[in-house]
């Protein structure tokens, strides 16, 4: 079950992408920006936790979940150290994503050569 | 009557090509939906054999991701992909890592440091910067609301 | 060397293309007009260590080419003009580092290709120069680059957009007899009609062409019908019906004749979304398929009208409308001339 709801909801996000696209002819940047934005939007409310819950990785994989994962690690420890807290927690969750996504990119460069 | 420079750029809208909103988004839908499966996949595959919990599977799951997404960006296969696919491979986390890798190696030729080092976020950085901006104001609202009540 | 009316060149010497050469990357080759050109590289790196460096053999190998064809050496020329769409046009720097012949740098964006030919007739007609050799070139990775994305990048697909040519045109302008002469030119002004979507240069270029095209017919008093082929740049599958319907709602008709050089190198299976364009597309195709035919005498007269963009990066970004520029060199072909 949490296979479809994983394709259902990713596919949705994803559709949500195309259509920023498409019709109101944003950047594929802008698309990426605002929708970490919105995920960290909608952490605020608890709603994108549910939708983890619901969805599993159809949540989790889309770029959204990034602001989601940004605030919720800031939170964690703001709530143990206060304002400064939200600075040391901020990366805490999207560590791992960030660390390796420079790693490969960077990796992947030294070895491969554009094909264009 | 197109020999109108003012309204030009609304009266040509009939001659450009329609675009096909509703076959974008199935695409988008359909393979957007197919890596978040590949994504759920992974996580179980973590949890069942690495004893990963479910919260901390993500990590993995992502970091696998993004391997796959910068060696297929650097067998020159992710757009390829993207041409079918639309925002359906620039939404998820796989699209993240493709611009970094793309970013990093179309500057190869100018060297490790000046080049790939210092390009690595030239399209990915947005996402960080609005992430981090956004996700430290609605903490510091949180944060004081918690406290203001 | 006089001027007609306004805009018009029309030269008072025999001025000819003596020799062309053309060079292409693969995915031109394998278009409908792969045969017409000179070389072809099976890859798009062309043997080089990075898209630089291809770019530059390309240019490189036309040049050799045309050179070649008209017995010439680097040390005969006079003059060498050329254009490319690199920062400050440095495939051509580089390429005139290398041949040592006076060179004068050129740009106008995808319109280069019949600047530099005009420039050139121009300067042979008025005895400044005997033999003057052109030049330009374009390859996709490093337009990509300049304009648009890292290539390995996925962005979404775009009906609008235009595919850049891989590939590199030379033609020599001299005096010295040949099969094709140059007669005529029509300089383009920079017009610029709002349209700020840089992936829809078709449609932000085809009111300079039509602009360019109505001032010929106006400045020579000719019809559509004196010409076997009139010829644009890059105007793409979107610019050409409106560069047709511009120039129709003026009374003039061109349905007939017009071609775009854009839909003409790629074949429409190709996945080049809305055609061709780069200083290259002109350039090969004029080069290669024109002159061929010119030559034969399978074509009298053709006038091919270069259309360019005048953008870089940033003014799209800053929300910038895009300035475009088309010139139109008149060829006619020396077998039977007097149609």
């Amino acid at each position: 079950m949490i296979f479809v709801n994983a394709f259902l909801v990713g596919g949705a996000i994803c559709v949500l992408g195309q259509i920023l696209i498409d019709v109101f002819k944003l950047t594929p940047a802008h698309v990426v920006a605002s929708f970490v934005v919105l995920g960290a939007v909608l952490d605020s409310f608890g709603i994108y936790d549910q939708l983890i819950q619901l969805a599993g990785a159809g949540a989790t994989i889309p770029i959204t979940s990034f602001g989601h994962a940004l605030l919720h690690g800031a939170m964690s420890e703001g709530h143990e150290h206060g304002y400064l807290g939200i600075a040391i927690g901020i990366f805490k969750l999207t560590s791992a994503g960030i660390t390796s996504a420079i790693l490969f990119g960077f990796l992947t460069a030294l070895i491969f050569k554009p094909k264009g | 009557m197109l020999n109108d420079p003012k309204n030009y750029s609304d009266n040509i809208k009939p001659y450009l090509p329609k675009v096909p909103y509703v076959r974008n988004c199935l695409k988008a839908f359909v393979s957007g939906g197919l890596i978040c499966v590949i994504g759920q996949f992974l996580q179980v595959f973590y949890i069942h054999f690495f004893h990963f919990t479910k919260a901390s599977a993500g990590n993995p799951t992502s970091a696998t991701l993004i391997l796959i997404a910068s060696l297929m960006t650097g067998c020159g296969l992710y757009d390829k992909i993207a041409r079918f696919s639309g925002a359906g491979s620039i939404v998820p986390v796989t699209g993240f890592a493709n611009s970094i890798t793309s970013a990093a190696l179309e500057h190869k030729s100018e060297g490790i440091v000046l080049g790939v080092a210092t390009n690595l976020f030239s399209l990915a950085g947005s996402v960080i910067v609005f992430g981090v901006v956004s996700a430290a104001v609605l903490g510091i609202i949180r944060l004081f609301l918690a406290q203001a009540f | 060397m006089s001027r007609v009316k306004q805009q018009t060149w029309r030269f008072d010497h025999p001025i000819y293309l003596s020799a062309t050469g053309t060079a292409v990357g693969p995915l031109e080759a394998r278009g409908p007009l792969g045969g017409t050109f000179d070389k072809a590289y099976n890859t798009l790196s062309c043997g080089e260590k990075n898209w630089s460096d291809a770019e530059r053999t390309l240019m490189r190998r036309a040049v050799a080419y045309c050179l070649a064809k008209a017995g010439r050496k680097e040390s005969d020329i006079d003059l060498f003009l050329a254009g490319d769409l690199m920062d400050q046009t440095v495939t051509s720097n580089f390429i005139a580092r290398e041949n040592r012949i006076p060179y004068l740098g050129m740009f106008g964006a995808c319109s280069t290709s019949m600047e530099t030919i005009a420039q050139a007739a121009q300067l042979v007609d008025s005895d400044y120069a005997d033999r003057v050799l052109c030049a330009v070139s374009s390859h996709n990775a490093t337009a990509e680059r300049q304009f648009r994305y890292p290539t390995e990048y996925g962005g979404p697909l775009n009906l609008t957009q235009t595919f850049t040519v891989t590939g590199a045109g030379a033609a020599l302008v001299s005096r010295e007899s040949g099969n094709v002469r140059v007669t005529e030119a029509t300089l383009g002004r920079v017009i610029d009609w709002g349209i700020s979507d840089p992936n829809n240069m078709g449609a932000a270029m085809a009111p300079a062409a039509a602009d360019t095209i109505w001032r010929h017919f106006q400045d020579t008093g000719r019809s559509p019908d004196d010409y076997d082929l009139i010829v644009t740049g890059d105007l793409s599958r979107v610019g050409s019906p409106i560069l047709k319907e511009l120039l129709l709602e003026k009374g003039l008709d061109i349905t007939k004749q017009h071609q775009d050089c854009g839909l003409m190198v790629y074949s429409p299976e190709q996945p080049v979304n809305a055609g061709g364009s780069g200083c290259a597309c002109s350039a090969v195709v004029t080069f290669g398929y024109l002159y061929r035919r010119l030559t034969e005498g399978s074509l009298k007269r053709v006038i091919v009208v270069a259309t360019g963009a005048l953008l870089n990066k940033s003014t799209t970004k800053e929300k910038d409308t895009i300035p475009c520029i088309a010139h139109g060199v008149v060829f006619e072909s020396v077998k039977g001339a007097n149609r």
